[in-house]
């Protein structure tokens, strides 16, 4: 028997940090893939006997681009553990700079990582190619360039209300630390309509109310307008809704907690089916991650590198699993969760669902910040103040732009004593478990085509792309 | 000039935030200096084996390389094998690559406190033992040694922050590549002088309450943050105040303390971050350059002399009393 051809694909640039790929491959498609994060910094061991406020300030920084993520997971973990609600407009700004920052990744995820490749040579023959180029050639497209400009005028609200971006303080358990005057509403209010003209004119190429209107794919595929219509023209004729399909099981932490409920629900779909999350059922697999120690909930897991990288592992990423099943998350998991008619549609579908489902999101995230700049009360309370325990334990579970972040803190003696975090990455890239089932970007990559000649297959970067990785999150 | 950026053991945020910059943005600033881009991990097209080729051309010197930015820290573990961070496709150590490629570039720019000092990836007993590209905390001598300097002399030029302010890495890569950097416009830790030479205080428009001692008790109060909640404004380098980040803010102005991130070591300071550490009651951490006892007596008198408008606005999270005003005389 002949050996089965094998691919290691690396660097893998678009993708926020580190990425390997290793393919095994049969009759021009991949058999069996494996997911390798090649980098280890071990923030969760940092974090072991600092106060636990420090939590703020070092969580934000294991990840440049969902930093405000992780500060809102930090400072819910330890609202939880202090018995401390945010105050409802406190609540409301924290919802505001997160979505501030879950839109620009949307923005740049479209623009600047996953449209790109579509400027390959490999696709010089296609009608939409010359269009494509001109938009989203690397570096130099124009509606990259645009993105790049948009997000920087978006952001001037994070140097208002955040002090700036990424890494900032400003989220803390009770509340925001600033509290905004009359004007700072009007500026929030103005960069935010400047935001949506932007979207309807280069994004969308129409009004965003349409768009999150559309019901259907049918519905969707009809859209021919702005780049969403170009990137749809080039789905439809490359096949990219049966690309890279997923389980279909989504999970969702809920996204932007108000004192009136969430803005995106949280649940837990599977097989067609909403059930409310039971985080207690999570366990993280230490089986293929160069971890020492068994199979935990993150109350009592550890963070033990095996120095030695033993060889049946291949990743220093763990395999987080909700009662045995590995889950996909993120924008398509968060929407068809919440129950929007398109995105239950696009439910168990590829490259084309994932990336759909983040565009209706990106256009519903907009509607809601509008909303929300809205009902800011220049003369409301901000914040409330309280002390963390000597002993106790808070968890906080959050909606990144990617999916499901959870931080699990544990004080001792007024001290850190566990901190351990599983990032949406986590979840998607994860490696094998114990019984061998591979991770859902580990799964989606079966059967990709793989074109003779091909080192680093074009299907592949797709669908890794499609799930928005962010690496530097996935092992902290 | 091109630029090869690399992003090592750091959370890439340094790119993230340069991609803020303004007027014009990050990539037309750089065009417009001559600048380009031969590969960036977040930018560029190239990804896996196109990538190993560049990598591999630089190397051996067939591609001529003029600037290597470095972001994030570099891990040396375990057990200083460097395989804490593999740069994937290559088999090869981002520790190997670094020292492989150097010696190859003009210049070698570290990008962020990670990658100059260690930064927040050497926090904490250092679980990756990661050391900046030519400063370990804040002794010299990294991946490269304290002698290293490149072929126009300049040793790592170190844009410290955590992140960077956009505009301190543009301008570095403006002024490399306009040949207008030299080892005199770097301060004692190779920082560029331009925004090394201010404080984070400057600026502050926390100054009045600074001035009176009228200070913040907790976060969200509008007072100044050194006295209570840990603020190093006074202390750490950065023009965050004179030019600010992302529109108009900074981290004072975002009601949070200054945790001087432009400096090796800011991720130990040994007290938690947003407390001050105090002596019988005085902050240990007073201005570096002003003698203890003359700090001590203008603070008491200030304290003793703080107008009510002042006092009660610093422990408020909003301006509560306006200045008042006195009438012109010239007119009636």
């Amino acid at each position: 028997m002949s050996e089965t051809p094998r691919l290691v694909v690396g660097p893998f640039n678009r993708v926020e940090g580190d990425l390997e790929v290793q393919l095994d491959l049969a009759e021009g498609r991949v058999a069996s893939a494996q997911v390798n994060a090649p980098l280890y910094r071990g923030f969760e061991r940092m974090l072991e006997g600092r106060a636990p406020s420090d939590a703020l300030t070092v969580t934000p920084r294991i990840c440049g681009i969902c930093s405000i993520s992780q500060s809102a997971a930090a400072a819910q973990a330890l609202a939880a553990a202090s018995g401390l609600v945010p105050t409802p407009q406190g609540a409301l700004m924290a919802a505001l700079i997160h979505a501030v920052e879950n839109a620009a990744d949307h923005l740049f995820h479209f623009n600047l990582f996953f449209m790109p490749d579509f400027t390959r040579p490999a696709y010089a023959a296609q009608p939409w190619y010359r269009l494509a180029v001109e938009r989203f050639a690397a570096i130099n497209g124009a509606a990259g360039r645009a993105a790049i400009e948009a997000r920087t005028q978006l952001m001037h609200i994070l140097g208002l209300m955040a002090g700036k971006w990424p890494h900032t303080l400003a989220l803390q358990p009770g509340g925001v630390t600033r509290a905004p005057g009359p004007r700072d509403k009007l500026r929030i209010e103005t960069s935010l309509r400047q935001f949506r003209k932007y979207l309807e004119r280069e994004v969308f190429g129409g009004s965003l109310e349409e768009f999150v209107a559309l019901g259907s794919i049918d519905a969707l595929m009809r859209w021919q307008h702005g780049d969403v219509g170009l990137f749809l023209e080039i789905a439809a004729e490359t096949g990219l809704a049966d690309l890279g399909r997923g389980s279909g099981r989504y999970l969702s932490f809920g996204a932007y907690p108000l004192a009136e409920g969430h803005g995106f629900a949280p649940g837990l779909w599977c097989a067609g089916t909403l059930s409310p999350v039971d985080p207690s059922g999570i366990v993280e697999d230490l089986s293929h991650a160069w971890m020492l120690g068994g199979a935990a909930h993150p109350f009592e897991g550890q963070t033990e590198p095996d120095e030695a990288m033993r060889e049946v592992a291949y990743t220093w990423c763990k395999a987080p699993r909700m009662k045995g099943e590995p889950l996909e998350v993120g924008a398509l998991a968060r929407q068809v969760i919440d129950g929007h008619p398109l995105a239950r549609e696009l439910a168990g579908g590829g490259v084309l669902a994932r990336v759909a489902a983040r565009l209706l999101e990106l256009a519903r995230t907009q509607i809601l910040m509008e909303q929300w700049a809205a009902q800011i009360d220049p003369a409301g309370v901000f914040m409330h103040h309280g002390a963390v325990p000597e002993n106790g334990t808070g968890a906080g579970l959050v909606e990144a732009a990617r999916g499901s972040l959870g931080h699990w803190l544990r004080i001792d003696g007024g001290k850190i004593a566990s901190y351990q975090i599983i990032a949406p990455t986590t979840w998607n890239f994860s490696p094998r478990d114990a019984q061998g089932v591979p991770g859902p970007l580990e799964a989606a990559l079966v059967g990709a085509p793989v074109m003779e000649g091909e080192d680093t297959p074009v299907s592949v970067q797709h669908i890794v792309r499609s799930f928005d990785p962010c690496m530097v999150c996935t092992v902290h | 000039m091109n630029i090869l950026w690399l992003q090592a053991a750091g959370c890439g945020g340094c790119t993230m935030s340069a991609l803020c910059a303004e007027a014009p943005d990050f990539l037309e600033t750089l065009e417009g200096a001559g600048l380009e881009f031969l590969w960036h991990p977040a930018l560029s097209l190239q990804s896996g084996a196109e990538v190993r080729v560049l990598l591999e051309s630089v190397e051996s010197g067939e591609t001529p390389l003029d600037i290597l930015a470095i972001e994030g820290a570099i891990a040396r573990g375990p057990m200083g094998t460097g395989r804490f961070q593999m740069v994937s496709g290559t088999g090869r150590s981002m520790l190997d690559w670094v020292r492989a490629l150097a010696p190859r570039a003009r210049h070698v720019v570290a990008v962020g406190t990670c990658a100059t000092y260690g930064g927040m990836t050497s926090a904490g007993g250092n679980p990756s033992d990661a050391i900046g590209v030519q400063y370990e905390g804040a002794h010299v001598g990294g991946v490269l040694a304290e002698d290293y300097r490149d072929p126009t002399g300049l040793p790592v030029v170190n844009v410290s922050g955590c992140p960077t302010h956009p505009g301190w890495v543009t301008e570095t890569l403006m002024l490399l590549a306009a040949g207008r950097l030299r080892e005199a416009d770097l301060d004692d830790f190779a920082r560029p002088l331009f925004y090394a030479q201010h404080l984070v205080h400057h600026g502050c428009p926390k100054n009045e309450y600074y001035e009176y001692k009228a200070s913040a008790v907790q976060l969200s109060d509008h007072g100044c943050m050194m006295e209570n909640l840990g603020c190093v404004g006074t202390q750490a380098v950065g023009d965050c105040n004179i030019r600010p980040w992302n529109g108009e803010g900074s981290c004072t102005r975002g009601g949070y303390p200054c945790i001087a991130c432009t400096a090796p070591e800011f991720e130990e300071p040994r007290h938690p971050f947003v407390e001050t550490p105090k002596v019988a009651g005085i902050p240990v951490g007073l201005p570096s350059d002003m003698p203890k006892a003359w700090f001590m007596a203008l603070a008491s008198l200030s304290k003793a002399a703080t107008p009510e408008r002042i006092a009660k606005n610093a422990v408020a999270p909003r301006v509560e009393v306006a200045p008042t005003h006195r009438k012109p005389k010239g007119r009636r």
